[in-house]
């Protein structure tokens, strides 16, 4: 009784998501599936050419720069944002809020101009190269170029790798961590086999939070990569904005959305499999 | 994208909702929607005063937003300022009312020599609003060469710092030009020389931008861009003195941005008025001064020259004559649009 009671709390989510996330969802399948005047239902033909065209060299090689390019700055999230996890969740819980307030204060601030930022950061004339300049050293020319889209993407990114792996952290049972030393563990085995095995839930969650915006991201490149670095969000935007090629737009987003989906199921394996294990223990 | 089709369902769901409600009031409202900065906004309000009509005034970035947001219904607009290839394709697909003419006795101050354009050759749907050129801003401080010829965009000299525009009917147009071919080329084989060509300059260039041109070019951070006119009078109009703009002899993309009325327009009359009011010669100098950009209107340039004598010595103002004649205005390129996005997209994949 009280369990139906609750599922009617959720039926206005229900509607909201048939309505904003099913149906758009069918229309995008359904443009990608055919080919004609997207105004005129009745000239509407099925067709996979747009699949097609799709599969051409030059649309896989944008296809392969943004997995690429996702894929690094994923790594390089991590390789930041956990250590920084670990001194935010070690930190006395008194300075613990305010630590996490410097890393979620950017996030407040809209995306757009936090990436303009950085374009008047690094750009040639830039306030960086001023300042290099300045002190006697030779320019960096990172803009444009896929340095700085990787730059603008970590940046942009790592609060959604940092959180989650703080929170998972943050609530591991310290008895655990003194077991470990009164048995015998040093530092570095206490994190191989204690910390780092319980935060796998959290590096997961990291990732995934990381690599989904990252691959399907695209003001970046074209603001900090001069446009010569295209990702599939560049090439989605651009077939439904300039091009007005809504088939071909709408198979692009289809098969960003197979790929991620299919990510995100090899990622839910990572995460289970531990969890299998101890439960084997 | 799936961000996309939310966004735009929850704008159309917003928009229905509305829209109807505004024109409840006592007066009409009319739905204006215009470039970016394109507009001095006080001149709304004095059409309000005067007429009684209220304006709901929004902007727009790319020919190709507007067309996107016509094309998707749901919206109804009274006064858009399309370009000259958006309004051929707009007439084709008939996506505009028919102006008439009587209730726009201004109209007859605009330049004989715009009227009738290519892209609207019976002149039945659109009314010039401002026109202009598109060349190369450059700054003066790091270019020693006479800027006067696509050519300086492919001289190894400049490499890392040309800019070109991420818009493929300007960058590839540029190319076609130089090589002495129609910006408007559906020639196969000349479309691939253009794009050898772009190739052949991509090493020596430091990117693809949109609007951004403006402010590197100002910040000293390339030396030259291929851009619209109405960037260098921005510039010149804020007193940037290092900053020129050249058109290159070969002839280059001369645009119109024209006031049109959507289909889906419901105070046909009152847009009109509106039309009317922006061609009024007081009103059109005050708009061309405040804005910068050149005026078909032969009164507001009388009165330009007597107030502003020196901008007519600017290219970005007042082109040559001669290299107008050896120019094109862009014309819809139908079937070849598709085409000659994907030149662009394989020239900066590689």
């Amino acid at each position: 009784m009280q369990r139906r009671g609750r599922g009617r709390i959720a039926y206005p989510y229900v509607v909201w998501m048939a309505i904003f996330i099913v149906v758009p969802l069918f229309l995008i399948l359904f443009y990608s599936l055919t080919e004609g005047d997207i105004h005129n239902i009745k000239d509407l033909k099925f067709s996979l050419n747009s699949y097609n065209r799709v599969l051409e060299p030059i649309y896989l090689k944008v296809i392969g720069n943004s997995f690429l390019l996702a894929g690094i700055s994923t790594l390089i999230c991590l390789i930041i944002g956990y250590p920084v996890a670990m001194i935010i969740a070690n930190t006395d819980i008194k300075y613990r809020n305010l630590l996490l307030m410097f890393f979620l204060v950017p996030i407040w601030m809209n995306f757009l101009l936090r990436t303009y930022a950085w374009m008047s950061l690094l750009s040639p004339n830039g306030l960086v190269n001023r300042f290099l300049l300045w002190i006697g050293l030779p320019k960096l020319e990172i803009m444009p170029g896929k340095g700085a889209v990787l730059l603008g993407m970590v940046y942009n990114f790592l609060p959604f790798m940092v959180l989650p792996i703080y929170t998972v952290l943050s609530k591991i049972d310290k008895h655990v961590i003194e077991a470990s030393n009164d048995l015998g563990g040093n530092s570095v085995t206490t994190f191989m086999r204690v910390i780092l095995p319980l935060s796998i839930p959290g590096i997961v969650s990291g990732i995934t939070m990381v690599f989904l915006p990252a691959v399907s991201t695209f003001v970046i490149s074209g603001l900090l990569g001069g446009g010569k670095t295209p990702l599939i969000g560049d090439l989605i935007e651009q077939q439904f904005l300039s091009s007005r090629n809504w088939h071909f737009g709408s198979s692009l987003s289809i098969i960003l959305m197979i790929m991620i989906l299919i990510s995100m199921a090899v990622m839910s394996r990572i995460d289970s499999s531990p969890e299998e294990e101890r439960r084997k223990i | 994208m799936k961000k996309h089709v939310l966004l735009f369902l929850v704008l159309t769901l917003i928009l229905t909702a509305v829209v109807p409600l505004a024109g409840c009031g006592s007066g009409v409202v009319i739905n204006v929607f215009n470039w970016g900065e394109y507009m001095d906004e006080s001149l709304i309000d004095e059409f309000e005063k005067q007429t009684g009509i209220k304006v709901n005034y929004k902007t727009y970035a790319t020919n190709e937003e507007l067309l996107a947001k016509m094309e998707a219904g749901g919206s109804s607009f009274d006064v858009v300022f399309p370009s000259d290839y958006a309004i051929s394709e707009m007439i084709k697909r008939d996506m505009l009312l028919e102006i008439d003419f009587s209730n726009i006795p201004n109209f007859k101050y605009i330049d004989e020599k715009l009227k009738n354009p290519e892209y609207d050759p019976e002149n039945k749907f659109s009314v010039p609003y401002f026109w202009g050129t598109i060349g190369i801003l450059y700054n003066t401080d790091m270019v020693d060469d006479p800027v006067d010829s696509w050519d300086i965009l492919w001289n190894p000299k400049y490499k890392g710092q040309i800019l070109m525009k991420k818009d493929v009917r300007d960058s590839l147009g540029a190319a076609l030009k130089k090589l002495g071919y129609s910006m408007n080329s559906t020639n196969d084989n000349e479309l691939a020389e253009a794009k050898a060509l772009l190739l052949e300059q991509l090493p020596l260039v430091n990117g693809y931008y949109g609007d951004e041109i403006r402010d590197f070019i100002a910040n000293g951070d390339a030396a030259m861009a291929l851009t619209y006119s109405g960037d260098a009078m921005d510039l010149y109009w804020e007193g940037f003195e290092n900053i020129s703009y050249g058109v290159p002899k070969e002839g280059t993309n001369v645009w119109y941005d024209s006031m049109v009325i959507p289909a889906s327009s419901k105070y046909k009359k009152e847009a009109e008025m509106f039309i009317n009011f922006m061609l009024d010669p007081d009103v059109a100098f005050r708009n061309s001064e405040a804005m910068g950009y050149t005026s078909p209107n032969t009164e507001a340039i009388k009165r330009m020259r007597e107030e502003y004598p020196e901008v007519f010595e600017l290219p970005a103002y007042w082109p040559d004559e001669e290299i107008i004649e050896k120019s094109d205005v862009y014309v819809d390129l139908g079937e070849y649009k598709a085409k000659y996005n994907d030149i662009l997209t394989q020239i900066l994949v590689d």
